[in-house]
């Protein structure tokens, strides 16, 4: 099996270990993966401000990067949800880029879907002893609706510890640009967000989302909390690396 | 009409002036998070939620494709059972029509319901600047209106008030203190309201429900203040939105489920009051004259338009302010708008599309989408802010649209891309070693400013994951797996 990876600007710019986890353990079931170089972002921010013009010049990068790939696999559940739930109406009155669009959407999930109900993957053979808090993303839980999915795979890791976060379908506070031009609710919402993940006293914060991630690891080091912030990628892969040495 | 209140203020200057009142905040999360526990629990009890939740979106989109028709039919049967039907363009002229019944009814006294529609014509000033006293008789709308405020949430108005809040303005207006226990503050109430009921000569209520085929205005309470409203003063005037129509009882029968549930996690309400026509001749009770104001106010605008037209869809239940974690830190004052939360950051700006102020509104959210979820009737709220934005920065300038050129411009070629992530690359390492240093040099640009309020930036001393991805690529195809 072929698989192209959607890396998305976050990972790309400032979290390339996510890619490098995600690729490594996508690797080791069997599957081939690429890397279109000619990708560069969803449009995403552009889109949300309302610029929607700019959003499309923007999404027909990825229209042209990914269109010979069979699977198109990304670390972000907000990423995908925009190519899923938005590029349909970017392009609505452009009939042949409608069609791409439509193959594109077809074709291309978030990671731990594609794990969970694309490869079926039930036992990845990891091992994680540490107390673990879950924050579902906004965009991967509702526009994607992912929701068994993440915790079907933190679930099947030996010796973890998972514990539910309070008012874990709450938004974090992020939102793109929401955050700078909406600071003081922005921050608000970051500062509850934190103080529920302090609440669990886990030792690990997970999620599918690097942008609430971001913001929240942004938080949390604020307040000098050591409380690690990993993706469900490094998360996964530091658990099978435990277990083979 | 202007909607808008505290303009002088921006929607930044509203919610950081909420951000810090902590009575606010605390009463309001305490409020709507036993809101939003208790309809999940009566929604799991229903069982099938997304099924009700889908036939309440087929009812209502099918009502409002045909508006026009349901319109007609409930005006006929209404006027048939005795009752008259004014239709009203905007506020002003509703409240006109309002005033022009009150006048020649020598009204001096008028009792009322909750009604939103009312608060969005504003009919308490209208009224009293005619010497007519309005007395609000919901609970939360008279604490409201005691503390001549307005209501910061659709469904409870006081929301923002503590219970030692409402104790001091109800000792104030009895001259003597009234305890912060629950029965004195309703019983104090319950006795400054009875004898209003006595001494109005109209009730005024506003309609959750209107049902074509037989006419009928349905009204939903839990304090039987509505009863008393509809049926001691001689004459009713409902005020009622266009879009309030459902066409028949069974449609209101799937309402009635998803209207409680949703806005109080209610299996049922406490009264449902239902009027069709004034008092017939073998009747002891009822109002002598029905008066039913239907207003348009700039709802049919949004008729025909593919992106906005279900915001007409709505059952103004509140469940997307209970869930929105904007409304949930700031309460409704900060949006300024009488429509706070997700409802409110759209149609208030829908409803007023030449105020620019309240155009703003749009920006009152994350885009998280949990007020879709939470919508009966399945509005897209998130995808509407969306084109709400769209439709204002069309018309707008400013730096930021620069921003999005320059964002265009550089990340439609992956060649551009790399070399402006490059050269960010070679500042962050030019101007810091560290993490912190690398922050306070950024610190000093303004978009950074709004981010390091509360986090520090992300910083990376690595390579990007394409510079990268040569070597993990021949790694891999080697088959030397990095543990």
């Amino acid at each position: 099996m072929k698989v192209a990876i959607f890396i998305t600007c976050l990972v790309d710019q400032f979290f390339p270990n996510v890619g490098i986890s995600m690729v490594r353990l996508l690797h080791r079931q069997g599957i081939h993966v690429d890397f279109p170089t000619n990708q560069t972002c969803c449009g995403q921010p552009a889109f949300n401000s309302g610029y929607t013009e700019e959003a499309r010049r923007v999404a027909r990068t990825l229209l042209d990067a990914f269109e010979d790939a069979d699977y198109v696999v990304s670390p972000s559940g907000s990423c995908v949800g925009m190519i899923h739930q938005y590029y349909p109406y970017l392009f609505q009155d452009d009939p042949e880029n409608l069609k791409r669009v439509e193959n594109l959407i077809d074709k291309t999930y978030e990671f731990s879907q594609f794990l969970v109900n694309v490869l079926k993957v039930s036992d990845l053979d990891a091992t994680f002893p540490h107390r673990v808090t879950y924050h579902p993303s906004c965009h991967g839980s509702r526009l994607l609706g992912i929701k068994q999915e993440p915790l079907q795979l933190l679930k099947q890791i030996k010796g973890i510890h998972l514990i539910p976060l309070p008012g874990q379908e709450d938004c974090c506070g992020f939102g793109g640009t929401f955050s700078v031009k909406m600071s003081g609710l922005s921050s608000a919402m970051v500062k509850s967000k934190c103080d529920h993940i302090l609440e669990t006293h886990a030792e690990v914060l997970v999620g599918t989302d690097m942008g609430c991630l971001m913001n929240i690891e942004g938080n949390l080091r604020q307040r000098e909390t050591s409380i690690r912030v990993l993706h469900l990628a490094e998360l996964l892969f530091e658990g099978v690396n435990a277990h083979v040495t | 009409m202007h909607m808008l209140l505290n303009t002088d203020q921006s929607l930044t200057q509203r919610s950081e002036h909420a951000l810090k009142d902590s009575f606010l905040r605390q009463a309001v999360q305490f409020t709507t998070e036993r809101l939003r526990e208790k309809k999940e629990e009566s929604t799991n009890a229903l069982g099938d939620w997304e099924l009700w939740r889908e036939r309440g979106r087929q009812i209502r989109a099918h009502t409002i494709q045909y508006l026009d028709y349901y319109l007609d039919q409930f005006a006929t049967n209404v006027e048939q059972a005795g009752g008259q039907v004014y239709f009203a363009k905007d506020g002003v002229e509703a409240a006109k029509i309002a005033l022009e019944i009150a006048k020649e009814k020598r009204a001096k006294k008028v009792v009322k319901s909750k009604s939103m529609v009312t608060e969005e014509v504003e009919i308490n000033t209208v009224f009293e600047k005619e010497g007519i006293a309005c007395v609000e008789t919901d609970l939360g709308e008279y604490i409201v209106q005691l503390a001549k405020q307005t209501p910061s949430h659709i469904i409870i108005p006081a929301i923002h008030q503590t219970r030692e809040q409402i104790a001091q303005l109800f000792s104030a207006e009895q001259g003597k203190a009234v305890s912060t226990d629950t029965k004195a503050l309703t019983a104090f109430a319950r006795q400054k309201l009875r004898e209003a009921f006595a001494q109005a000569e109209i009730g005024m209520t506003g309609c959750n429900f209107a049902i074509a085929e037989s006419g009928s205005v349905v009204l939903f309470s839990n304090e039987g203040n509505i009863r008393m409203v509809t049926t001691l003063p001689k004459t009713q005037i409902v005020m009622m939105g266009m879009e309030r129509m459902v066409p028949t009882w069974e449609d209101l029968e799937v309402m009635a489920n998803l209207l409680p549930r949703s806005a109080t996690g209610q299996k049922l309400t406490a009264y449902m009051s239902i009027l069709t026509g004034p008092k017939r001749s073998d009747e002891k009770d009822g109002p002598e004259e029905l008066h039913i104001i239907i207003v348009d106010n700039g709802r049919s605008k949004q008729l025909g338009d593919p992106k906005f037209q279900a915001i007409l869809h709505c059952i103004r239940c509140g469940a997307c302010l209970n869930v929105c974690p904007v409304y949930r830190q700031i309460g409704g004052h900060a949006y300024g708008s009488v429509y706070p939360g997700p409802i409110g950051a759209v149609l208030s700006p829908l409803l007023n599309p030449e105020d620019e102020q309240v155009q703003e509104l749009a920006d009152a959210s994350s885009l998280c989408g949990a007020c879709y979820d939470a919508c009966p009737v399945q509005i897209p709220l998130h995808d509407m802010l969306v084109y709400l934005r769209e439709r204002r920065v069309k018309t707008q300038g400013g730096i930021e649209k620069v921003a999005f050129r320059g964002y265009s411009a550089i990340f439609r070629h992956q060649a551009t891309f790399q070399w402006m992530m490059k050269t960010l690359r070679h500042v962050q390492k030019w101007s810091v070693k560290d993490g912190s240093r690398w922050s306070s040099f950024l610190s000093r640009l303004p978009i950074v400013q709004g981010w390091v309020r509360s986090r520090r930036l992300p910083y990376s001393t690595q390579r990007s994951f394409r510079e990268q991805w040569k070597m993990l690529q021949k790694e891999l195809e080697e088959g030397v797996d990095n543990q």
